[in-house]
């Protein structure tokens, strides 16, 4: 019997997170020949977007749309995927370690009498059984994790499970679940947009973090010139948000985003232990800091000493002569 | 009201980490409270001198988890409970820390539980949540704001850097993190009243609980440290040469961009 495996899509601004086709890779790793059932609520029309989970991997997609899924709470989103696991009864689940995952996969994992294996960055298959692999103690160490009784169900880090090939030729059944949902009593009653121009720090490819070198909130500006050329996320330490330069919903670090980004370029930032916690597992890192003894150099591929305030400006232009060429 | 704090120790992870047989080595290692706990310590102590009522601090552990409680009494809580489970647990994970509080919630009155969002050791951010939905309670994670009006909560929380405004209502549980407040300092007579504060230790068998009903459901099976990352490369020359040399190592090295 071929298992099944339930990933549960999430939406922002309209489309699918890139996360969730992660998550759909994920799924075809752990079980290759397994049944890959994607999950998509919301209370808009959702057949587009569960086609492309299907392009994606999926081998078939259902879609839960009601009012009350407009807005993510804990509590409606809940009862729409608990629904849907009972109709289901999948034999493993994943999700994307997003701000929903992390909020909505205890509630459950609880409810289900699961174990959860929480930001797994890999997956290894040993016999039958598959090894989840996890960044502990800050993410200056890993632990390799097995589930031993009930559903698995695991939430996966962004941007380290390469999500499959998008495939339009594919096909795959799709269906709407009507759930009732009911007792709510979380709502949302606004959201307050402070994520600058959409890119999400979690899910960025590039970021671009300021430090206390930085000095004010208008010393942000070139670096967020920068970003908007590299299309990249601004990010901070915490000395910067301590200081007021910048949002506490910009911090990296212990306490604070932990991100993993393809590119880091570090910015004033002198490396104290709690901004590595965050960010020092990101594919290539560059520093760019006027103190050639600053913390930061020992873990960047690349280092510049020199005033970011002049070598900001040269940097932009620079990216944007390669652009053009 | 009845506030609780949820409040694990964790190991300093600005210490070095070393790892000798999958097991990370803890001799001579600092421990702190858990760096989010400290917003939801400090948090409950602000509700509570808004609200009045009492603010108990809760933790499972060991002996030496009184450190930190005390340190919780100190800051300003009024009580600490410590489910110690040295002798009956070899093993728990996150479903087993949440049924223990379960248990322990059983028979308690209870307005607000506050949490870290996330503890800096395993960093699974699963305990509160479970917990709440053990309860049968709502709860709000990442938190920036709280404020009270009787039954009314409204909250400010973190999404991603967006912030959702949030209405709930009590009995509820919050994760708590940076921006939610400035936690203070445990000062020199706080230290000396946390000495004389109520700090209760219990047992499983206080709780009516077998070790069988809280069993782990996941394990870890091995520990290590990441591969040593290779020193990496100072540029030198002319800034502008070196800005010039580094979008081409960016591009042609790295193939990042």
């Amino acid at each position: 019997m071929s298992e099944k495996i339930l990933v549960i899509a999430e939406t922002k601004e309209g489309e699918i997170r890139n996360v969730s086709f992660e998550a759909i890779a994920a799924a075809k790793k752990i079980k290759p020949d397994g049944e890959v059932v994607g999950l998509v609520c919301s209370n808009d029309d959702l057949e587009n977007l569960a086609q492309e989970l299907i392009y994606y991997g999926a081998d078939r997609a259902i879609t839960v749309k009601n009012d009350n899924l407009k807005s993510y709470t804990s509590e409606a989103f809940g009862q729409a995927v608990l629904a849907v696991v009972e109709q289901e009864s999948p034999d493993g689940i994943i999700m994307g370690h997003t701000s929903i995952g992390k909020d909505l996969s205890p509630k459950l994992a609880s409810k289900l009498d699961s174990g959860l294996i929480s930001d797994t960055i890999d997956i290894e298959i040993g016999g039958d059984q598959a090894v989840f692999i996890r960044p502990i103690y800050s993410g200056k160490a890993f632990e390799k994790k097995v589930i031993t009784s009930g559903t698995p169900f695991i939430t996966i880090r962004p941007n380290n499970i390469a999500a499959l090939d998008r495939d339009d030729s594919r096909s795959g059944n799709i269906s709407n679940v009507d759930v009732a949902i009911k007792d709510l009593r979380t709502i949302v009653k606004e959201v307050v947009r402070k994520a600058s121009e959409g890119v999400d720090l979690s899910e960025a490819k590039v970021i671009v973090a300021g430090g206390r070198g930085v000095k004010s909130a208008d010393g942000f500006k070139p670096l967020y010139e920068l970003a908007e050329v590299l299309g990249a996320a601004v990010g901070a330490s915490r000395g910067a948000c301590d200081a007021d330069y910048c949002d506490y919903s910009l911090q990296i670090g212990q306490t604070g985003k932990v991100v993993t980004p393809d590119l880091y370029i570090a910015v004033g930032i002198s490396g104290a232990i709690q901004h590595l916690a965050g960010m020092s597992n990101s594919k290539v890192i560059v520093a760019i800091n006027k103190d050639p003894e600053a913390n930061i150099f020992n873990i960047a591929d690349y280092g510049i000493v020199g005033d970011l305030f002049e070598v900001i400006p040269m940097l932009i232009e620079e990216f944007k002569n390669v652009a053009v060429s | 009201m009845n506030i609780y704090v949820l409040l694990k120790r964790t190991f300093d992870t600005e210490e070095k980490i070393v790892v000798s047989n999958g097991v990370i080595e803890e001799d001579g290692a600092e421990f702190i409270i858990n760096p989010y706990d400290e917003y939801a310590v400090e948090e409950a102590i602000k509700q509570r001198d808004e609200h009045g009522g009492e603010v108990t601090v809760v933790t499972i552990g060991d002996e030496e988890s009184e450190k930190q409680l005390r340190t919780a009494l100190a800051m300003g809580a009024d009580k600490a409970v410590l489910i110690n489970t040295e002798e009956d647990l070899e093993e728990g994970d996150q479903f087993t820390s949440a049924k223990i509080l379960e248990a322990f919630f059983e028979d308690k009155e209870v307005d607000l539980i506050l949490a870290g969002n996330v503890a800096i050791d395993e960093a699974s951010g699963q305990v509160g949540p479970r917990v709440a939905e053990l309860l049968g309670m709502p709860y709000v994670t990442t938190i920036t704001k709280l404020s009270i009006d009787g039954e009314t909560v409204n909250i400010e929380k973190d999404v991603e850097g967006d912030v959702e405004v949030i209405e709930t209502s009590l009995p509820l549980l919050v994760t708590c993190q940076q921006g939610l407040n400035e936690p203070r300092y445990p000062s020199l007579p706080g230290i000396m009243k946390a000495k004389k504060k109520p700090l209760e230790e219990l047992e499983l068998d206080d709780l009516d609980i077998d070790e069988d009903d809280v069993e782990a459901k996941t394990k870890t099976i091995d520990i290590f440290l990441p591969a040593e990352k290779e020193a990496g490369k100072v540029l030198e020359g002319e800034l502008q040469e070196q800005v010039k040399e580094l979008v081409s190592l960016l591009k042609n090295e790295a193939k990042v961009i």
